[in-house]
């Protein structure tokens, strides 16, 4: 008699917990890296939202940038562990479409995050950055910062092709005010007062090269625009070593902790910062909405982007370097 | 004309050097900065970090082995040794032989694994890279190490010949280049590293221990990665561990450029030193022509497919 009580109990309780289990949302994230420190805010951000609403979260990523074949197995896996809804940032905008194709069919609800696919409507809704506005934004800044001097502009770049190094860059010339490709172009606009643009595959130490290789085409350069912001701290390195640095505006994308900093020490003066722990809580929002009413997500949704700077110019909004920390990604 | 044949050396070493001066020619006649003082020595503070850890990465080809492990480990070194001097405070130069003493226990690693496991070289240095990448992101919480004593980038420090500045870690690079070229023409040891990647069978039948010719080099590459490592630190002001992600395969273009066989015992270390200032002439001299990164890339494949074939050709003419 004593003994079946508690049998009795363990047992209801198993098969609450498992009855919970079959409700409870499973959302996968994939990552373009795992040690990227953007991705890795993003997953916390994704973990957090998930632990809060009480979602299950399966996270993966590719190797490397560009490991379109590492996220196919992850949204492959993910799918068979009985995820519902796919979160990715995808790291070959147009090579990770099959894939894509064949967990929508499947009934899977796929959301792309910071960036892209290549068309946009492969995925159900993408919750980004607008990379242009980014772009834009600091365009105005080193416009307004340089003033009446004529533009001597230096670009970093990320690699060719990429769309998110295209998208910021194109934007940063509109901004700056000169004539540039729109938003859905993926090559790199050229303009006269562009001096020299070389790749940086958004790296510190390849960012410093960069920089003394244009440095020799262009002493005379006054604007730098770099990809993020570990190429800009390299930019910086190579203009401090060429006794340049007080005569160069440098500006960057990202807002993370790291670059905050280096904004309030003068390394950078602004930067385009943007929100990924946004991006990830979004979706796993979406993907709990979803296993619960079965309304999908759609279209597109900016997260926003706030430009950070330490000295506000007129004519462009921007934010001071407290804010920016207080809402900055990575470490503080 | 025999006699002056017999002097030259073969076409596989001085191929680089041709290739070399072309593309300086090139360029020196299409830019107009690119052959300055200022210049050139900047391509050879760009290449220093290949350039060395290429030194240890000949090394092991000319045993007939390979490392992909190379440039993880490099940076691994970097953030343990700017990690013990800005964290744990200890002196510059026992944080900078703690980094090298890393290195050294990779290429231990490397070393062991391919003399006493008997796995191929290509397939220990990728599990190898595997885990020093993870130990770095892990040690280093994916955080820049900053905040370096100013003795730690020392080596990034310049000094002037004749209106140039150059750098002292390009210097070193230099030195230690003559250094292993010499130890490898004219001590035993050094021919041993020949011998073992020539025929390790019959090297080990003659009654050298190839083993411990093989552990030898894996290890002292990895006293090389070390140093490579600092000199990244100089260069750089900081502790990336997202760095040396691809110096692996710049370090084998380098040694492949540089005439060395991927097949083992031929091969002379300072072609490495060619090899890797070809990519950054190639690179530099682009950007001042304002060509697209791209064509780099092509360049640089054109190339090595070039390098390989020669070694290839004056392999069958040699026999």
């Amino acid at each position: 008699m004593f003994t079946k009580i508690p049998l009795a109990a363990t047992a209801l309780t198993l098969l609450a917990a498992a009855a919970a289990a079959q409700n409870q949302p499973v959302v996968g994230l994939i990552t373009k890296t795992e040690t990227n420190p953007f991705f890795v805010k993003m997953k916390e951000g994704a973990a957090e939202a998930a632990n809060a609403k009480g979602a299950k979260l399966l996270s993966g990523a590719g190797k490397t940038d560009g490991d379109n074949a590492g996220q196919v197995t992850a949204m492959e896996n993910m799918i068979a562990a009985g995820a519902k809804t796919i979160l990715i940032t995808p790291s070959d905008s147009k090579a990770i479409i099959p894939a894509i194709k064949k967990a929508r069919d499947k009934g899977v609800m796929v959301i792309a995050l910071d960036s892209p696919t290549d068309p946009a409507d492969a995925t159900d809704a993408l919750f980004a950055t607008d990379n242009y506005k980014a772009g834009v934004l600091i365009g105005q800044y080193a416009k307004a910062a340089l003033g009446n001097k004529p533009a001597k502009i230096v670009t970093l770049d990320l690699f060719p092709g990429h769309p998110v190094g295209a998208q910021r860059h194109n934007g940063f010339l509109k901004g700056f005010g000169l004539a540039a490709p729109d938003a859905k172009s993926n090559e790199l606009g050229k303009d006269a007062a562009v001096l020299c643009m070389a790749d940086s595959f958004g790296d510190r130490a390849k960012g410093q090269t960069a920089m003394e290789n244009c440095l020799q085409k262009a002493p005379e350069v006054n604007v730098v625009y770099t990809i993020n912001e570990p190429a800009a701290a390299g930019a910086y390195n190579a203009l401090k070593k060429a006794g340049k640095d007080k005569d160069v505006i440098i500006v960057s994308v990202d807002g993370g902790c790291e670059g905050v900093a280096n904004v309030g020490k003068g390394i950078i003066a602004a930067t385009s910062q943007q929100y990924p722990l946004k991006m990830a809580s979004m979706g796993v929002e979406a993907g709990i909405e979803y296993a619960k009413t079965g309304k999908k997500a759609s279209g597109y949704t900016d997260t926003g982007v706030t430009l950070i700077a330490a000295k506000p110019v007129a004519g462009v909004e921007s934010k001071d370097v407290k804010t920016g920390t207080e809402l900055c990604w990575g470490k503080k | 004309m025999d006699i002056l044949k017999s002097k030259l050396p073969p076409l596989g070493q001085l191929g680089p050097f041709i290739a070399l001066a072309i593309a300086c020619a090139f360029f020196a006649v299409t830019t107009e900065r690119f052959f300055s003082g200022e210049n050139l020595s900047l391509i050879l503070q760009q290449v220093m970090v290949v350039g060395v850890i290429a030194i240890g990465q000949t090394l092991i080809i000319l045993t007939a082995g390979i490392d992909l492990s190379c440039g993880m480990v490099m940076a691994l070194g970097s953030i343990v040794m700017t990690k013990f001097a800005a964290d744990l405070g200890l002196p510059t130069p026992l944080a900078v032989l703690c980094g090298i003493g890393v290195t050294a226990l990779f290429g231990l690693l490397n070393g062991l694994l391919v003399t006493r496991i008997k796995l191929p070289p290509f397939i220990v240095t990728l599990g190898t890279f595997n885990i020093a990448f993870a130990i770095t992101q892990l040690y280093s919480g994916a955080q820049t190490v900053t905040d370096l004593p100013d003795s730690m980038t020392w080596l990034g420090n310049t000094f002037a010949i004749g209106g140039t500045n150059v750098s002292l870690g390009t210097v070193l690079m230099i030195l230690l280049y003559l250094g292993v070229w010499f130890w490898l023409r004219e001590t035993g040891a050094g021919r041993h590293v020949y011998a073992v990647g020539n025929n390790p069978e019959a090297t080990r039948l003659v009654g050298i221990a190839t083993d411990r010719v093989l552990v030898g080099v894996y290890v002292l590459a990895g006293v090389f990665y070390g140093i490579a490592s600092l000199l990244a630190v100089a260069r750089t002001g900081v502790g990336d561990p997202n760095a040396g992600q691809t110096e692996n395969l710049d370090a084998i273009t380098a040694v492949v450029l540089g005439g060395t066989s991927l097949f083992g015992g031929r091969g002379v270390v300072l072609g490495s030193l060619i090899g890797a200032v070809v990519v950054g002439v190639l690179r530099n001299g682009l950007t001042l022509m304002g060509v697209s990164s791209v064509y780099q890339v092509l360049v640089t494949g054109i190339l090595v497919i070039l390098a390989v074939t020669v070694d290839q050709l004056s392999r069958k003419a040699a026999r």
